[in-house]
Order: C-alpha cells, then sequence, then structure tokens
C-alpha cells in the first residue's frame, strides 16, 4: 500500500484512551471502598475479568485476532463501569449475567467495538434491574451510619458471600442499607430539614447522604482529569450537570415534604457523576458533534432528574442514558457544525441536490 | 482572539489545529548551503496548477542558463526556464515528483559546466515602469506559488475589476514541522522579502493593510523582517504580525481567517474579500525577476530527516534530481522509512529519487524507521471525536469516515467534505490509527468521478432521447408519405382503369397530362402547409425588402451604393419568392398553360442573371457538343440522348437571349438575334405558351414534327447567321455555334426522316377510312389505328404478323422512293433524309422477309 500523508502521527491509541478511562475512575473506587468496603472494589475487578473473557471468548467466535481486539482495553472499560454500577457484594451469577449482556449482546451482536448504539454497561445494568430488581436494590450501608454492633463488611466475608450466598454475621444490617436516593424518594411527610436531621443517611453527611457525595467527588474528580486530558470534551457531562442543577433548583421548592431534593443532593446522589462523566461521555453511543452533546447531556440530565423524581426507580442514569442513545442519531442530524466559509451549518438530513 | 505580541494587531484563533512534533530545529542548525551544480537537470513541462507549458526548444539545441525553454499556454499556465546551460538532450517523459508517482513531459539538459546566463533585463526603479510592463516580468519569469500548490502567481496579481482588494498578505507562516525553507529565506533574505513585497503591494494598487504572517516558532526570521522593514520605514505600512504556532496556520483560508477573522466562503476565491495571498518564497522569487530580470530557476529546499548525515536549507537548482542532493547530504536508503516531498502533514512519498526539485519542492523529508515508522493497523472508530476537535474547517471527520467506508455520497456532500483541506490532523489525532484523509480523498475523487459520470450520462441520455425523436419523427414522416403514395397510386390506377373505358367507349376522349395530376399529390404531402410556408417567405421578403427600402432613404449620400445593392438582393429574393408561389399554386391548378403564364410571370430576372445563365448554358453545351461528336465517331448508343440534351440546352439558350433582349435597354452586343421587343415581355411570353399551347393540343404528330421541321429551321437559318457573325468578329463562341448548327441539320433530318416515315401511313389510313390526312384529331386517330391494330396482331400468328408488316413496308418504300425522286428532282434538302429513311426501310422489310422464311420453312 502506498503510505499518504499524514506520516506524522500523534502518540497513543485507543488502548490509550481506554487506559485513562479506567485510571480516572480510581478515586471513585476509593471512595466506594473506603464507604461500603470492599464489594465495589471486588464487583470491579470480577466484572472487568468477566467481561475481558466474554470478549475473548466471542472474538474467537468471530474469528478475530484476539490480541488486536483485546488492546484496545474497551472490555475492560465496559467491566470497570458495570462493577462500579452494580451493588456491592451483589452474588457472582449477577457478574456473569451482566458480563454476556454487556459484552455479548450490546456489544458484539452489534458488531462489536465502535458499532454498539448503546452503552453496553447500561443495557447490562438495566437487564439485571429488571430481571433481578431485589438483588439489584440491595445496597450496602455507609460506614458512617454504622452503629457500635456493626462492621464493615471485610473481603473474606464478602468473598464467601459472592461466591456461595454465605449470610453475613453479625454486620447484617451493613448490607441491607438503603441509598440516600430511595430515603429520600419515600419520605412525604417531613420537611427536607427534617429528614436530614433526623435519618443517620444524611445527619452524618456533610452536603448529600453518606458516604455518596464522596463516591460522587471522587468521579468528579476522575472527570476532571479526563477533561484535562482531552479524553473528551466538556459538552456532554457539563450540559448534564447544569440541566440537573436547574431542574433541582425547581423542584427544590424551598424544602418542602413536597421538595424533589435540592441540586446539591441531586448532583451528589447515586450515580450522577459516574453517568456524567463516565456514561454519557462513551463516545460510541451519544451525538458526534459539540452541539449535539450539549444537547445530548442535557436531555439526559432532564430525564434523570424526571425518572428520579417521578419515575418507580430511585436512580435513572442508566435509562436517561439508553433513551438518549436513542436519541442520539436524531441529534447529529440536526447539529452538524458549521463549516469554515459556510454561512450556516447543513443539516445533514437535506440531501445534496443532484 | 489575543493581540500579536510583534505588531499589536488583532490576530484570531482558527478552530481546531494540533501540536505536532515541529522538528524544525534540526535542519537550522548550519546555514543556507550551495547544492553543486548538477550535471543534467529535468525540467518538467508542468510545475504548476493548470495547463503545462510548451516546448520551445528542439533536442540538440544549446540554450543558457535562464533562457526561456517552454513557454505558457495560455493565462492559466506559467513558463519554464533553463537552469543550467548547456544542451537540450532530450523532451520526454519522464518521471516526475506527483502524488501518483507519474510520468510527465520533461526537458532534459544536459550540462556544459559553464552556466552561461543569458543577458538578464535589470531594472533599478520598478515604479517607472507601466503596471502592463511589470506583469510582463511577473509572467515571463515562470513564477508559481511557492508554497506548494503552484498556483499561476501572475492570475492572483491580476485580480477582477469588481474584486477590490484592499490587503495583501505574505504567507510565511510555514506551519509544516520539519520544513524551514520560508523560515531560512526570511532570516537570510529578509530585504529581499520585504521589497518583494513592496512589489506584490504596488502590482494590486497598494492595498491599505499589507500584512507578512510569520508563526511566533520563528523569532529570528521575526526579527530580521522587522529590521528590514524599519529600513524602509515610511515608505509602505508593512506589517510583520505574529500568531500562536498552530499547524495548520499557514493554509491560505486559515491565515486569513487568523490575521482578519474573516472566512473565505467555500468555493470562493480570497479575491472576493479584496485580500491576496503570496508566500515569501514568490514574493522574493518576484522581486528577484524584476529588479535584476531573473527568472525563477532555482530555489531554497529544506533536506532533513534522520536518514542523512548533514540535514540543512539548500539552494538548489529546480531540475536538479533528488537523489543528487540527497547523495550530497550524506542520505542512508538503508535507515530511511521512506522519502518525502514536502513535510510531514501534507507532503506525499516518492516512489522514486530519481526525480527531479521543482518549483514546488520546500522540503525533501527522509526520515529514519524509528523517526516515522510504519504506521500500525487502523483499529475501529470509537467516534471519540478527538478529529472533530483537530479540524481546521470544524467538519465531523468521523461522521465523514463512516460515510466514506459506506460510499454514501449524499451525506459526504451534507456534511461538506468538499470543504475539507486535507490538513492531515484528524488523521494525525486519531487514536485509531485510521488514514481519514486518504479515505477523504478517496471519496473526492469517487464524488468528482460521479460528477463528471453524471454529466457523461445525462448528456448521453439526452442524445439518445433526441435520436429516438429524431427517429420517430422520421418513421412518421416516411409512414405519410408511403401512404400518400399507396392513395396516389390507387387514384392512378383508378384513372387507369377510367380512361381505359373511356377510350374503350370513346375512343377519340383525350388523355391530357391524366398521369401529372394523379402523381401530384404524391410529390407535396401537404399543398396547403407548403404554400402556406412559400406566402410565408414571400411576405418575410417582402418585409426586408421594405425595412432594406426605408434604409436606403435614410442612409448617407456615399453608403446608398452599398445599400442599394441589398435592397436589389432583397427585390431578387422577393422575385424568387413569387416565383416559387406561383409555381407552386400552377402546379397546383395542373393547367400547363397556368404553369407556363406563371413561369413566364415569374421570368423576370435582371440582365445579368440572363446573361451568366445563357454564358453556363453555352459552356455547357461546348461540352456536350464535344462529347456529342465523339459518341457519333465512334458510333456510341449514347447519341440520341447526348443529342435531345443539346438540343433543349439550344433552345433554353435561345430562349434566354430572347428574354435578355426583351429586357434589355439596349442590345446586347453578343446576341445578334433580332426579335421585336414588345412593350411587356411577359405578356408575349404568355401569349407564346398559350397559342403553343393551343397549337400542341390540336395537332397531330406529323402536324408536330411539321412544326417542329419548320422551327428547326427557323433556327438554322439563325444560328447560320450567328455563326458567320461569330466567325466575322473572330468570337470564341463560333465553333460551338457552328456545332449547334451541325446538331440542328441533323435533328432536321431526324424529323423530316420521321415525317415521312409518318407520312405514308397516314395517307394509306386516309385511303381507308377515306379521310384527309390531314384530320384535326390526329392523335385520336393514331390511338384507333394502334389499337386496331393491337387487335388485329393479338388474333395473328407470327407468320401473318410478318406478311402484313413486309405488305405496309413495300407500300412504304415504293411511296418514299417516289418521293426522293421527286425531291431530287426538286433539289430539296430533303432529299438525304428521305433517301435515310428509304434505307431504313428496306432493311427493316429485309429483315422482315428473312425472318418470314424462317418461319415458314
Amino acid at each position: 500500500m502506498r503510505i499518504t500523508s499524514p506520516h506524522a502521527h500523534s502518540p497513543g491509541n485507543t488502548g490509550d484512551v481506554m487506559k485513562q478511562v479506567i485510571l480516572a475512575t480510581i478515586p471513585g473506587l476509593i471512595a466506594l471502598t473506603y464507604f461500603f468496603g470492599p464489594g465495589s472494589l471486588i464487583n470491579v475487578i470480577m466484572m472487568t475479568a468477566a467481561c475481558v473473557g466474554v470478549e475473548a471468548a466471542i472474538l474467537k467466535l468471530r474469528r478475530q485476532p484476539l490480541k488486536f481486539y483485546l488492546g484496545d482495553y474497551s472490555a475492560a472499560v465496559t467491566g470497570v463501569l458495570l462493577g462500579l454500577a452494580l451493588p456491592p457484594y451483589c452474588p457472582w451469577w449477577l457478574v456473569a449475567i451482566g458480563a454476556i449482556s454487556a459484552i455479548g449482546i450490546a456489544k458484539h451482536l452489534y458488531g462489536g467495538i465502535g458499532y454498539n448504539p448503546f452503552n453496553p454497561a447500561m443495557i447490562a445494568y438495566v437487564i439485571l434491574l429488571i430481571s433481578f430488581p431485589l438483588e439489584m436494590s440491595q445496597w450496602a450501608e455507609p460506614r458512617t451510619v454504622l452503629t457500635e454492633s456493626k462492621e464493615l463488611i471485610g473481603p473474606f466475608s464478602a468473598l464467601s458471600h459472592i461466591w456461595f450466598g454465605t449470610p453475613f454475621t453479625g454486620a447484617l444490617d451493613a448490607w441491607t442499607g438503603a441509598t440516600p436516593l430511595d430515603t429520600f424518594k419515600q419520605n412525604n411527610s417531613l420537611l427536607v430539614d427534617q429528614l436530614y436531621a433526623s435519618d443517620s443517611l444524611f445527619s452524618t453527611a456533610r452536603w448529600a447522604g453518606a458516604g455518596w457525595e464522596w463516591v460522587n467527588i471522587g468521579f468528579f474528580a476522575g472527570g476532571i482529569y479526563l477533561l484535562y486530558k482531552k479524553i473528551f470534551t466538556w459538552h456532554a457531562p457539563i450540559a448534564m450537570l447544569a440541566m440537573l442543577f436547574i431542574c433541582a433548583c425547581i423542584g427544590y421548592d424551598n424544602g418542602s415534604s413536597n421538595s424533589l431534593g435540592s441540586p446539591l443532593f441531586h448532583l451528589l446522589s447515586g450515580g450522577t457523576m459516574l453517568g456524567a462523566f463516565f456514561i454519557i461521555t462513551d463516545p460510541v453511543s451519544s451525538a458526534v458533534s459539540n452541539r449535539g452533546r450539549l444537547i445530548f447531556g442535557a436531555l439526559a440530565g432532564l430525564l434523570i432528574y424526571l425518572i428520579r423524581s417521578f419515575g418507580n426507580y430511585p436512580d435513572a442514569v442508566a435509562f436517561a442514558v439508553l433513551l438518549m442513545n436513542f436519541a442520539a442519531p436524531f441529534i447529529d442530524y440536526y447539529t452538524v457544525p458549521r463549516t469554515y466559509g459556510h454561512k450556516k451549518a447543513k443539516r445533514a438530513t437535506i440531501k445534496q441536490e443532484s | 482572539m489575543s493581540y500579536s505580541a510583534s505588531s499589536m494587531r488583532k490576530v484570531f484563533d482558527i478552530p481546531g489545529g494540533v501540536h505536532p512534533p515541529e522538528s524544525k530545529e534540526q535542519s537550522l542548525q548550519l546555514p543556507l548551503g550551495p547544492v553543486l551544480l548538477p550535471q543534467r537537470v529535468v525540467l518538467p513541462l508542468s510545475q504548476h496548477i493548470g495547463a503545462p507549458a510548451k516546448a520551445i526548444v528542439a533536442v540538440g539545441e544549446k540554450v543558457r542558463t535562464g533562457q526561456l525553454i517552454a513557454e505558457p499556454q495560455g493565462l492559466f499556465s506559467v513558463g519554464l526556464h533553463a537552469s543550467i546551460s548547456g544542451t537540450v538532450s532530450a523532451i520526454e517523459d519522464r518521471p516526475i515528483p506527483h502524488t501518483s508517482g507519474m510520468n510527465a513531459e520533461c526537458i532534459v539538459i544536459e550540462s556544459d559546466g559553464l552556466d552561461e546566463w543569458v543577458a538578464l533585463d535589470e531594472c533599478e526603479d520598478y515604479t517607472a515602469l507601466e503596471r502592463d510592463a511589470l506583469m510582463a516580468k511577473i509572467r515571463t519569469a515562470g513564477l508559481a506559488g511557492m508554497g506548494g500548490a503552484g498556483f499561476p502567481s501572475a492570475i492572483k496579481l491580476n485580480p477582477r475589476a469588481d474584486d477590490n482588494i484592499d490587503t495583501l498578505i505574505i504567507n510565511g507562516t510555514e506551519c509544516e514541522p520539519y520544513i524551514t525553507a520560508d523560515d531560512t529565506l526570511m532570516r537570510e533574505q529578509a530585504d529581499a522579502v520585504i521589497q518583494g513585497t513592496l512589489l506584490l503591494a504596488h502590482l494590486l494598487g497598494d492595498p491599505s493593510t499589507v500584512l507578512i504572517g510569520v508563526e511566533d516558532n520563528k523569532p529570528t526570521a521575526i526579527t530580521a523582517l522587522k529590521k528590514a522593514a524599519a529600513a524602509i520605514e515610511g515608505q509602505c505600512n508593512i506589517e510583520i504580525v505574529d500568531f500562536p504556532t498552530k499547524y495548520p496556520s499557514g493554509g491560505e483560508k486559515q491565515l486569513i481567517q487568523i490575521l482578519t477573522g474573516i472566512e473565505v466562503g467555500s468555493g470562493d476565491i480570497p479575491a472576493s474579500l479584496g485580500i491576496v495571498c503570496h508566500n515569501v518564497g514568490t514574493a522574493v522569487a518576484a522581486w528577484e525577476a524584476v529588479r535584476y530580470g531573473r527568472p525563477l530557476i532555482s530555489r531554497i529546499t529544506t533536506v532533513v530527516g534522520e536518514a542523512l548525515d548533514t540535514q540543512r536549507n539548500v539552494e538548489v537548482r529546480i531540475g536538479t534530481l533528488i537523489s543528487e542532493v540527497l547523495e550530497q547530504n550524506g542520505f542512508n536508503a538503508d535507515e530511511a522509512a521512506r522519502l518525502i516531498m514536502g513535510g510531514p502533514m501534507m507532503g506525499f512519498a516518492l516512489q522514486d529519487a530519481d526525480v527531479p526539485i521543482v518549483k514546488t519542492s520546500n522540503c525533501i523529508l527522509a526520515p529514519s524507521k524509528q523517526e516515522m515508522p510504519e504506521p500500525p493497523p487502523a483499529q475501529a472508530c470509537i467516534r471519540c471525536g478527538m478529529c472533530a476537535e483537530a479540524c481546521p474547517a470544524s467538519l465531523l471527520p468521523q461522521q465523514l469516515f463512516w460515510y466514506s467506508q459506506s460510499e454514501d455520497y449524499d451525506r459526504l456532500q451534507a456534511h461538506n467534505l468538499m470543504d475539507c483541506i486535507e490538513c492531515g490532523a484528524c488523521s494525525f489525532v486519531c487514536p485509531s490509527n485510521i488514514p481519514l484523509v486518504q479515505y477523504y480523498r478517496a471519496s473526492k475523487g469517487a464524488i468528482k468521478q460521479a460528477a463528471v459520470d453524471k454529466q457523461k450520462s445525462d448528456r448521453s441520455r439526452e442524445r439518445f432521447e433526441f435520436r429516438q425523436a429524431r427517429l420517430d419523427k422520421a418513421e412518421a414522416e416516411k409512414e405519410a408519405k408511403r401512404q400518400a403514395r399507396k392513395q396516389a397510386a390507387a387514384e392512378a390506377k383508378k384513372l387507369a382503369a377510367e380512361k381505359k373505358e373511356q377510350e374503350l367507349l370513346h375512343p377519340t376522349a383525350t388523355p391530357v397530362a391524366a398521369e401529372p395530376t394523379a402523381a401530384a399529390p404524391a410529390v407535396v404531402a401537404d399543398p396547403e402547409a407548403e404554400k402556406a410556408k412559400l406566402e410565408r417567405a414571400l411576405s418575410s421578403a417582402q418585409n426586408r425588402l421594405d425595412k432594406a427600402r426605408d434604409r436606403v432613404d435614410n442612409a448617407e449620400p456615399e453608403r446608398r451604393d452599398k445599400m442599394a445593392a441589398r435592397v436589389k438582393e432583397a427585390e431578387l429574393k422577393v422575385l424568387d419568392a413569387q416565383n416559387k408561389l406561383e409555381q407552386f399554386n400552377s402546379a397546383d391548378s395542373t393547367d400547363p398553360v397556368d404553369a407556363a403564364i406563371a413561369r413566364a410571370k415569374a421570368a423576370l430576372p435582371p440582365q445579368a442573371k440572363l446573361k451568366s445563365n445563357i454564358e453556363t448554358l453555352q459552356k455547357r453545351m461546348t461540352i456536350a457538343a464535344d462529347k456529342l461528336s465523339i459518341a457519333k465517331t465512334e458510333g456510341a448508343a449514347t447519341v440520341d440522348a447526348l443529342q435531345t440534351g443539346l438540343d433543349k440546352m439550344q433552345g433554353k439558350i435561345a430562349k434566354l437571349q430572347q428574354e435578355l433582349i426583351d429586357l434589355g435597354p439596349e442590345p446586347a452586343l453578343e446576341v445578334t438575334i433580332k426579335a421585336e421587343a414588345t412593350p411587356d415581355p411577359a405578356a408575349a411570353a404568355i401569349e407564346r405558351a398559350k397559342a403553343k399551347a393551343v397549337a400542341n393540343a390540336n395537332m397531330s404528330p406529323a402536324d408536330k414534327l411539321h412544326d417542329q421541321i419548320a422551327s428547326i429551321e427557323k433556327r438554322i437559318a439563325k444560328t447560320t447567321e450567328k455563326v458567320a457573325v461569330a466567325r466575322a468578329e473572330g468570337s470564341g463562341t463560333a465553333d460551338a455555334l457552328q456545332l449547334g448548327l451541325d446538331k440542328m441539320t441533323a435533328k432536321l433530318n431526324k424529323a423530316r426522316a420521321d415525317l415521312c416515315e409518318l407520312e405514308p401511313e397516314l395517307q394509306h389510313k386516309s385511303a381507308l377510312k377515306d379521310e384527309p390526312a390531314s384530320e384535326p384529331d390526329a392523335a385520336s386517330a393514331a390511338i384507333a389505328k394502334a389499337k386496331a391494330k393491337a387487335a388485329a396482331t393479338a388474333t395473328m400468328s407470327p407468320e401473318e404478323k410478318l406478311r402484313d408488316q413486309i405488305t405496309s413496308m413495300q407500300t412504304r418504300i415504293v411511296k418514299t422512293t417516289a418521293k426522293v425522286t421527286a425531291a431530287r428532282a426538286e433539289g430539296s434538302d430533303i432529299t438525304d433524309a428521305l433517301q435515310l429513311g428509304l434505307d431504313k426501310m428496306t432493311a427493316k422489310l429485309e429483315k422482315a422477309k428473312s425472318d418470314l422464311a424462317e418461319l415458314s420453312n
């Protein structure tokens, strides 16, 4: 093959990009592990291994070069993100089903890397959430709310619980806690201030829920790092966070018993920051232009808020992202940027006059 | 937007862009070096955009350095000069530096080692020169944009009248990594850059803004330029503007955006914004061409890359082979990953080092394998969007890639693929190592090809449709004609049948002009349309005539003659049209008399026309007569036919001459026939035609013959007279006339012989029927006779027929013999003719007799 310009190439490849993403999850993962025990760490390790295993198996089936495709680290990223999203100490088979759903169904059935219209991790999350609602809604209690009799779950009891279903001894309550989002959703009698004072999940927290605020801050820090590294642009995450903030401002209702939560509460609860910087920034399934990403992010933020406030599920990042994945091609058609030398942007839907 | 550090001028940012390693230091360590005078140069005829130059030297010709060896073909072309002195050794296809690695026509010069220059036309003060003279200097210096594209410089300096140029930008950006040719030029020849800039500004009518744009990674060059500009302070407001280094700031459109904040519209040229952009190299070349008369025969080229021992800039003669340049800089072919002409972002890989340096060669890059490794295999696009971030044209490269893969050309165009400048920034940043620019190039090519194909197919479709329509029309016309003919044939048949019937019932009915009547509708498919057409032609001719007359009336006296000629022409056309219409009408009426009248009426051409007609006819007659005499001597079968033709011609000439006389205000000299000039020639002709027609209708064949004989005799008399006159005058027509005379005599003899043959029969018949020989209705009699004979012969045996024939012959012979004797006695001139007829009859009789004898045996 003749080599044509450009002859120079920037260092780095897709694998490097993915490694950066994995690296950026570390602060969030540390926070999760600190507040909820080793469950999430185990999840991440197991899920990453499972995803890479499924990826390798399917590549083998598809007779694709293993080393070349595994070298892009995309399966590992999916594994890490799904592992972070799953509740800690979930049984092993949940992990296995999740890996098959993410890599097998959401990715390779659509043609492999670059061709998946939906975020694989979120597809797997939603499959699991709908199929196994009980297992998927059991979240561990953060260390701040533990009483004298309760201990943070250790790695060995965690592993035996995950693999053999061994019940936790003496630390049962630490496993079956509710998340701040659940608590807030179920509240319909107390003022926000009263709720914050009465519930230990809030009373032991600084801004928005014990443990969760730090987890979100961790992911936020990772996101800022990725922005600094120019792995993605600011448009989608900032638009999503801004929209969530605005919606929360509107729905705060001055902290009444009908309040839908403060802006800070929404920004620092559940999967907000993980979604904003690690999920909706998934380039494959999001909009392509900067303008498109602004719209994509903003609408995702709106959906997250609406589903959190009025839907049946306490958290909504997965649903919001999947719904926006549907809309991405449509957004793309209407958000082609204005090219140099053109007075205004074209619509990609308008075919050339021939 | 920020401010330039050097000039306090606002500079604007461009979207996208990348920061590849600059790699400019290595070639700047050594000063500008020379390249040895090459033993041979290869000069491609096309080193620019546009039509290739045309060689004006021949193989074997001696040339001197700077001599024009190929001239531009048309405006959008650039001339070529010998870069060394020596002998032209070949003009042939050689490999040239081109993306495709193709061959093209080159002039090869073998050096004589002397480097003898042509006399150069220096110019101390170009401001004293006319603009045209200056432009001529630029045009003849072979200047093409030296930044890379090779656009003919003279064209850019000659903007359209409605493009009001207010900004001249000199591009010293050199944003490509590795290349330092412009940097070196600005450092070493800053004065020439400034002078060249002034010159270009002067040529563009001193635009209000003159900028030299340089990236801020060339501080030495900026300082040098500033110093040089300060030296001529006050002459021109040249601003040296520096701006942040970013690839591809040096693209013309990008530089304009950086310096002015304006974008050049898609498909537009900068001149439409009042901006002209030239490379610093071009400015210097223009300055040297004007100041020193030195054409573009050398340039500064960066020779760089880790596969070279010496990395530096060299001043090299155009046409020097790259292999030679590399060799002089210690090229290690084994280490080199590839050989690139241009920079690493937009340069192209060379297949072969034996290609020449051309006017646009700003860099020879020979990177080592570590420096520029083979590109890794491309991974899948994850739509990360880094390419879109890098694109200076704000395109969506990942979408373009997507649609390129699926060959969705409509969507590619909707995403403005054609606005891609192929800078390579997207490919540079792509983490999946996708060769995006290659996809775009391929798609652009396909789109262009598709456009060409579409145009072609449109054209051929139109052609096909047109042809189909034409064929259909022709077929329809043919069909209509066929139908008309069929109808006409049926009618003719019917008529013929009727006629036959009538003949059988009333043998006296005259079958005059039945056939032509039947045939007429077949010839003219739609008489009404034809008539309308003719009428239209007539009215338009009439209009033109009226107009011409009006104009003559209004014209100045000296032009009247000319006008009069035109009026005459118009008059002729009107007459012609009238003539045609009349003819048509008369043909329509099928009355030969009317037709003759019409013809006579229409026949009013001016004398000149008649005369020329006569002359032509006479010429033709001479030729025909020659032929006839040859045929006669050879006894050819065509004699009769030729004779008839000749007679006709004579008749025509006589008629024309007559008409000429009728028309002529003074008798023509060469016309000796005395005819009475009637006051109304047309009427006379009509009278004659009428009389003739009446006479013809009533005449028997014998009478007709008599008539003919009489007329021929008259003509012979006249012609004899003419011959005498012609002979006396020594005219050239005498021979022709004599020939005509001979022929007429021959014809006369023949007519007489025919008459002889006819008359005995008539007499015989009249004897039988007891009718006078000269009965008024000879034709019907002849028909009746023929019918009777036919009826008789039908019932007769061959023997009887022959006997009958012999009897009749014998009777005729007896009669004719008597006549001959009588004629001899009288000394009549018909004796010979009678004798001839007698001989013929005798021969026929003999034959009949012998036939009979055969039969009876």
